[in-house]
């Protein structure tokens, strides 16, 4: 079963002067465990592609179905508790919250769903072994590398055991080192645990990882390349 | 943890949150140090208005009090306080004959009101006695001896041991006068009083002017506590309804004024005094909101919802205004009990305060309900500044994360 399906989306954007057409009438379907790049030129629509996708944003037409949801007709408080459990996001800059350590951050998110003290704990050390940063756990963000606070992201999007994460330019502020480490750990979670990311990148290298690679342009898919 | 993250938000600007919450002990101290100082002088005002001008109740015959007629007296005086004595609430009661007259001294002469008292029962009951800064308050037996105010000694240009003459009306309107020394001086806070008001013996002034002893024109009665003026007036009206019978609030209604207008000169006070910090709090709080638009953002789409995003805001702001508002009331507090028993010593200023009648040696008064109720203004002030900068950030957008530019 598609975990996600999106049928002719637009998104139109309304300008006082003249409109932006964003996205226009994009239908793409997900499968679980995938490993997909959204690709193209700067302002053809991928940030907004995953807003969208993320519910983050309405979409002017068209819906999103997520597990059969179709999450354009919830409520703002229903989308928002559907955010919390079914979604992960990792943002490219201002993902963490500066005041809290990496563990509290990680820890937030389960906190808002009402989740155990003991569970939470159990589930953060977990999540911090596997992006390798259980040493850093008592640090703020600040005094983390730009990489390594993108492994705590990818952590604390894990938390909620969502369906799918969905990260836009992920790596668009890393040195390529940094990249690199942030998308082993990423192929490591989708191989061994079987976690769906959908993420959007300009960078090549990021792109030759994806094992699907779907590319828009001025709103619309212009090739969606599995291999 | 909602309540964790506000409190470490709010130490992100640790400069701006503490000049926040300077501003915020600073105001919330001086409205609390000066409603205790005028507190404190008030009290002191009414305590000297009840125990040195007035006692909390006076007797007359009606119509006395308008234009002083000699011949509006009181007849069986001392049957009539030997019945209030015996009335609930009554400390002391002392009878008084009050004559307008004209003084003389070698230099000048003026026009003022005699009072003849019985020296050992008026001292029950006012405290002139205790007030005397020169001389003795009626010792000895030496006939027609006078005991005036400082003031009024200054008018008259005569000091302790000479003598004044004072004339007045007999009992048949005849016009008669006597030589009476001074052998006391006495200053009250109020320098009006000290100026209007010259003491003689009861005695002295009966065989002066003949009076029977048993006839009085004013009748004190001192109480046991404030409090009880109102029910021991309307007693004494029932048992007296041919006498006029009222209580200090009546005699002195400034003073009566002064009680009741405290409380709302003190509450308008704190008002003004918050709203102008609600505005200083409003304006650090959008800042705050405009500040971390991406990051509320972020942790709109991670799930955090609207109501807790308003509500973390809200926290925030309350934490501010209730860190400095605590640390101005208890710091307030603390001065203010100090300065209770300590006393503030107004002295360079203690001309302009006698002269509209309060002491300059101030003993700011807090009580414990203003202070409750300055805790809950603050809490109250903190909501409602919060709900603003609350409200802007319940209006961002989860997409704003995401967008880089
Ligand atoms: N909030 C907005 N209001 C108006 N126009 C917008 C808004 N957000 C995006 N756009 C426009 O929509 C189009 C698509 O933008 P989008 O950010 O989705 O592109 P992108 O592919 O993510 O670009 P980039 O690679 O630079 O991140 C652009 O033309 C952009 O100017
Ligand atoms: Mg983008």
């Amino acid at each position: 079963m598609n975990i996600i399906e999106i049928r002719g989306i637009c998104k139109t954007y309304d300008k006082k002067t003249l409109p932006v057409h964003a996205l226009n009438g994009i239908d793409l379907t997900f499968q679980k465990g995938e490993f997909a790049s959204i690709v193209g030129p700067s302002g053809s629509g991928k940030t907004t592609l995953l807003n969208i996708i993320g519910g983050l944003d309405d979409p002017t037409d068209g819906v999103i179905l997520i597990d059969g949801v179709n999450i354009t007709a919830l409520s703002g408080r229903k989308k928002t508790q559907f955010r919390m459990k079914n979604i992960g996001f990792v943002f490219q800059s201002f993902n963490l919250i500066p005041v809290f350590t990496v563990k509290e951050n990680v820890e937030f998110i389960m906190h808002l769903q009402g989740i155990s003290k003991e569970e939470r704990e159990k589930r953060t050390n977990e999540l911090l072994d596997a992006v390798g940063l259980n040493d850093k756990k008592n640090n703020r963000p600040n005094k983390l590398s730009g990489g390594q606070q993108q492994r705590v992201a990818v952590a604390r999007a894990l938390a909620s055991k969502p369906k799918f994460i969905l990260a836009d330019e992920p790596t668009a502020n890393l040195d390529s080192k940094s990249t690199e480490n942030l998308l082993d750990i990423m192929e490591k979670l989708n191989q061994e645990e079987n976690i769906t990311f959908i993420f959007s990148t300009h960078d090549s290298r990021v792109v030759n990882k994806a094992r699907r690679v779907i590319t828009i342009e001025d709103g619309k898919v212009i090739s969606d390349i599995s291999n | 943890m909602l309540w964790l993250l506000s409190w470490k938000n709010i130490w992100r600007n640790k400069l701006r949150s503490i000049v926040v919450i300077t501003a915020v002990t600073l105001g919330v101290f001086a409205g609390i140090f000066m409603i205790a100082f005028m507190n404190g002088m008030v009290e002191d005002r009414i305590k000297s208005v009840i125990r040195t001008e007035i006692s909390h109740i006076q007797i007359h015959q009606p119509d006395f009090k308008e234009n002083h007629d000699f011949s509006l007296r009181i007849n069986n005086a001392d049957s009539l306080i030997q019945k209030i004595i015996q009335t609930k609430y009554v400390a002391a009661v002392c009878k008084r004959i009050i004559i307008s007259s004209l003084v003389a001294s070698a230099e000048t002469n003026t026009g003022v009101i005699i009072t003849g008292i019985v020296p050992d029962e008026e001292k029950k009951v006012t405290n002139i006695s205790d007030k005397i800064i020169v001389g003795k308050y009626f010792e000895g037996r030496g006939k027609n001896a006078v005991v005036i105010g400082k003031k009024f000694v200054e008018k008259l240009k005569v000091t302790i041991n000479k003598k004044i003459i004072i004339t007045l009306q007999d009992i048949n309107k005849n016009i008669t006068s006597g030589a009476f020394r001074v052998v006391g001086i006495y200053e009250t806070d109020n320098t009006m009083y000290d100026e209007a008001n010259v003491f003689v013996r009861y005695n002295d002034l009966c065989i002066l002017t003949g009076l029977n002893d048993t006839e009085t024109h004013e009748i004190a009665v001192l109480l046991t506590k404030n409090e009880s003026s109102e029910t021991v007036k309307q007693e004494l009206k029932k048992n007296f309804p041919e006498l006029e019978v009222q209580d200090w609030m009546e005699l002195s209604p400034e003073a009566g004024y002064l009680v009741s207008a405290m409380d709302q000169y003190m509450i308008i006070f704190i008002l003004i005094i918050l709203l102008a910090l609600c505005f200083g709090i409003i304006n650090t709080m959008l800042m705050v909101v405009l500040e971390r638009v991406k990051e509320l953002g972020m942790l709109m789409a991670v799930g955090m919802s609207k109501p807790r995003v308003f509500f973390m805001i809200m926290l925030e702001t309350v934490y501010l205004s209730l860190t400095g508002g605590l640390i101005g009331i208890v710091s307030g507090y603390i001065i203010c009990k100090h300065l209770e028993k300590a006393g503030l010593n107004l002295y360079f200023w203690k001309e302009v305060y006698s002269s509209v009648g309060y002491s300059s040696f101030i003993y700011p008064t807090i009580d414990f309900q203003m202070i409750v109720f300055t805790t809950w203004m603050v809490i109250l002030t903190g909501i409602l500044s919060a709900l603003y900068p609350a409200y802007k950030a319940l209006k961002l957008n989860p997409a704003e994360a995401t967008r880089t530019e």
